[in-house]
């Protein structure tokens, strides 16, 4: 194990030669990690995505300590907590927005790999690793979204866990399992909470694997090519500077909408206690489940539909061979960085059709939308790959940054 | 200059959020000056006993108030002494005396704004099979908020006569419900009440008045939120500059 001698700290000497967490930490987010002199600033999402998750667990530890999972208190208690819990009015809208921002960050920091192509060899396992932490947050923004026992938590559940019904032959069995009964109720409520508190700690865990597997091949870069050793530098204090930088906006934005803003992202009908008898005139998932929802409502057979849905998202696990170029960033692919910038487009026009009705145009551009999301990845990626030529990649990072034009 | 577009886009989806999450074809409704909007906006203490005093005279008769207590209404400028004679005029029943029966008391402080009516059968017996809602979180629970329950509660009118044929009985036509079928008859009559301050009571008023005080009935650390806010913002803009000058001191020496 490698320990600094001669700091003039005996006792620090002492500590590290039994246990070298110190260095352990200085070799993951620190000196000791060399990264790519020319990362831009959408390399920050992943440090924000882990400032977020830190907020979010503080915040949902302390919600806990006040919150009551029962279907007769739920919402009560989230009031009390607003109400008379010093600062709990707080702790809840950071909360309830932190898992808004949660996800406004890591679709950047996914668009970003797309774009700079960093699921490619050798990261196909830390891109494995992101769509298992993806896929954690979404189970657990669902099922913290139902504990506030609202009208839309009652009903966004209930539709959500129906889904699993249309599994064949134990879809039914799936679904009394997932409620704990037979309808959306009290058991299914202490298991979304126990699970809501489970989960997050298990994201940590995985999260600690996907900066393992970033630390084996480093850093990807907006250039795409492999970082000469003399292209690096130490990722403290370069990267904590710019991630610190990078900190500060990110909050700055977050508590605008934290303190001016807080119930923007959330829907007004979960200001109604849940009740099983009055089913809302239109039931929509937060905004960010919005792109699969479109997707899942696209098809009118159910089976079909969530199939397509799940499927969009673990079609991604085999996108490091999808896409058959072996240039990754876009910078050098005319024709993937205008394909890309479509796909862009496609999932914004996705999430505004999983907000309307599915009839009429939504429906037409639902359809029209899964129909490209698809295609992008299963026949454009592959074939793009193929027949483009990509621009000439410069021999060193140093090269162009240091051929930039004056700007 | 990337940072600055980016920032401007993802302000641009935040305030689309709203209009992204709602489906389309809603009412459009006539946007009130609040004393609480804005950054800095506040509460104005003299409005929010206006609002109360129209609740509790008109509104309270069907709907209840559950996450108020009367202790609450300190915080719209009644004395603690007011409280107490304002929760003394309700009563409580209580469960239970030494000898297990159920008996009468005087309100406190401490208890609840009773609802008008002892459980939803009986609401709904009273009220042609309606419910008359709580209102406590009314303005959070509604898009649009005070403005929407201002323009609903002064939005009555006659049916326009394609509608005059499906109106069912005892419902009544409002411009801004959904549906524009209400099953709560206009309520605000000029000078209905008389204002303890003096204020001319028009209908026009008292909607204002109570959608004011229904909106610190659901947001009651609005204030508090929106001066918290000042601060956090302030210090962390300055964290962000300092931030970003001491980046571009480390970077000094790299080349990029």
């Amino acid at each position: 194990m490698s320990t600094e001698k001669g700091r003039g700290m005996p006792a620090f000497d002492w500590f590290e030669e039994r246990l070298p967490i110190v260095s352990f930490i200085d070799h993951s987010v620190g000196s000791k990690y060399p990264a790519p002199k020319n990362l831009n600033y959408f390399w920050n999402f992943g440090a924000l995505a882990g400032l977020v998750l830190v907020i979010m667990i503080v915040t949902g530890i302390l919600l806990a300590m006040s919150y009551t999972p029962h279907v007769d208190h739920a919402f009560q208690s989230v009031e009390r907590i607003m109400r008379d819990v010093n600062s709990g009015w707080l702790l809840r809208y950071m909360h309830a927005n932190g898992a808004s921002f949660f996800f406004i960050v890591v679709y950047i920091h996914i668009f970003r790999g797309l774009y700079y192509g960093s699921y490619k060899s050798p990261r196909e396992v830390l891109w494995w690793l992101g769509i298992i932490i993806m896929l954690l947050m979404m189970a657990t923004a669902f099922m913290g979204y139902v504990l506030p026992w609202g009208q839309m938590s009652f009903w966004g559940a209930t539709v959500i866990t129906n889904l699993f019904s249309a599994i064949p032959l134990i879809g039914d069995e799936i679904v009394t399992l997932l409620w704990g009964g037979f309808s959306v109720d009290n058991p299914t409520l202490t298991r979304f909470y126990a699970l809501h508190y489970l989960m997050p700690f298990v994201l940590v865990g995985v999260v600690v694997l996907h900066i393992w597997a970033l630390h084996i091949p480093g850093s990807n870069n907006p250039v795409g090519i492999d970082a000469a050793p003399q292209d690096k530098i130490p990722f403290h204090p370069y990267y904590t500077a710019k991630d610190m930088f990078g900190v500060g906006v990110f909050l700055l934005a977050y508590f605008t909408v934290v303190f001016w803003f807080p119930n923007a992202m959330g829907h007004t009908d979960n200001y109604i206690p849940a009740n099983p008898l009055s089913t809302p005139a239109h039931i929509v998932p937060e905004w960010y489940f919005l792109p699969f929802y479109a997707i899942l409502r696209s098809i009118d057979d159910k089976l079909t539909g969530v199939i397509l849905m799940f499927g969009s998202i673990l079609i991604l696990f085999v996108l490091p061979w999808l896409d058959t170029s072996r240039v990754r960033s876009a910078t050098f692919r005319p024709i993937y960085k205008v394909l890309f910038w479509i796909f862009l487009v496609d999932c914004v026009v996705l999430t505004w059709c999983g907000a309307q009705l599915p009839e009429g145009l939504p429906l037409i551009l639902s359809r029209v939308g899964t129909f490209w999301y698809f295609f992008h990845f299963l026949v454009l990626l592959p074939v793009v790959g193929w027949i483009e030529t990509p621009k000439p990649l410069p021999t060193s990072i140093s090269t162009p940054v240091v051929a930039k034009p004056a700007e | 200059m990337r940072i600055v577009l980016f920032a401007a886009a993802a302000i641009t989806l935040i305030g689309f959020a709203p209009a992204i999450t709602q489906a389309a074809g809603e009412v459009v409704l006539e946007e009130q000056e609040w004393s609480f909007d804005g950054p800095f906006g506040r509460f104005d203490r003299q409005q929010l006993q206006r609002g109360f005093q129209v609740y509790r005279e008109i509104c309270s008769s069907c709907h209840g108030l559950d996450y108020i207590a009367f202790r609450n209404l300190q915080e719209i400028g009644y004395s603690e002494d007011q409280t107490k004679v304002l929760a003394s005029e309700y009563t409580i029943e209580e469960c239970c005396d030494d000898q297990g029966d159920i008996f009468d008391r005087p309100a406190i402080p401490a208890d609840y704004y009773p609802n008008p009516y002892p459980n939803e059968q009986f609401a709904r017996a009273s009220n042609n099979g309606a419910l008359p809602p709580d209102l406590s979180l009314m303005t959070k629970a509604r898009h649009g908020g005070p403005d929407y329950m201002y323009n609903l509660i002064i939005g009555y009118e006659e049916p326009p006569a394609e509608m005059a044929e499906e109106m069912m009985d005892g419902m009544y036509y409002n411009t801004v419900f959904e549906g524009n079928q209400i099953a709560m008859a206009q309520q605000l009559f000029d000078d209905l009440i008389e204002y303890s301050d003096g204020t001319p009571a028009t209908s026009d008023q008292m909607a204002r008045d109570v959608s004011a005080f229904l909106h610190w009935a659901a947001e009651p650390k609005l204030e508090v939120r929106k001066q918290t806010g000042v601060r956090v913002l302030l210090f962390t803009f300055i964290f962000t500059v300092l931030a970003y000058f001491l980046k571009r001191r480390i970077w000094a020496d790299v080349e990029h």
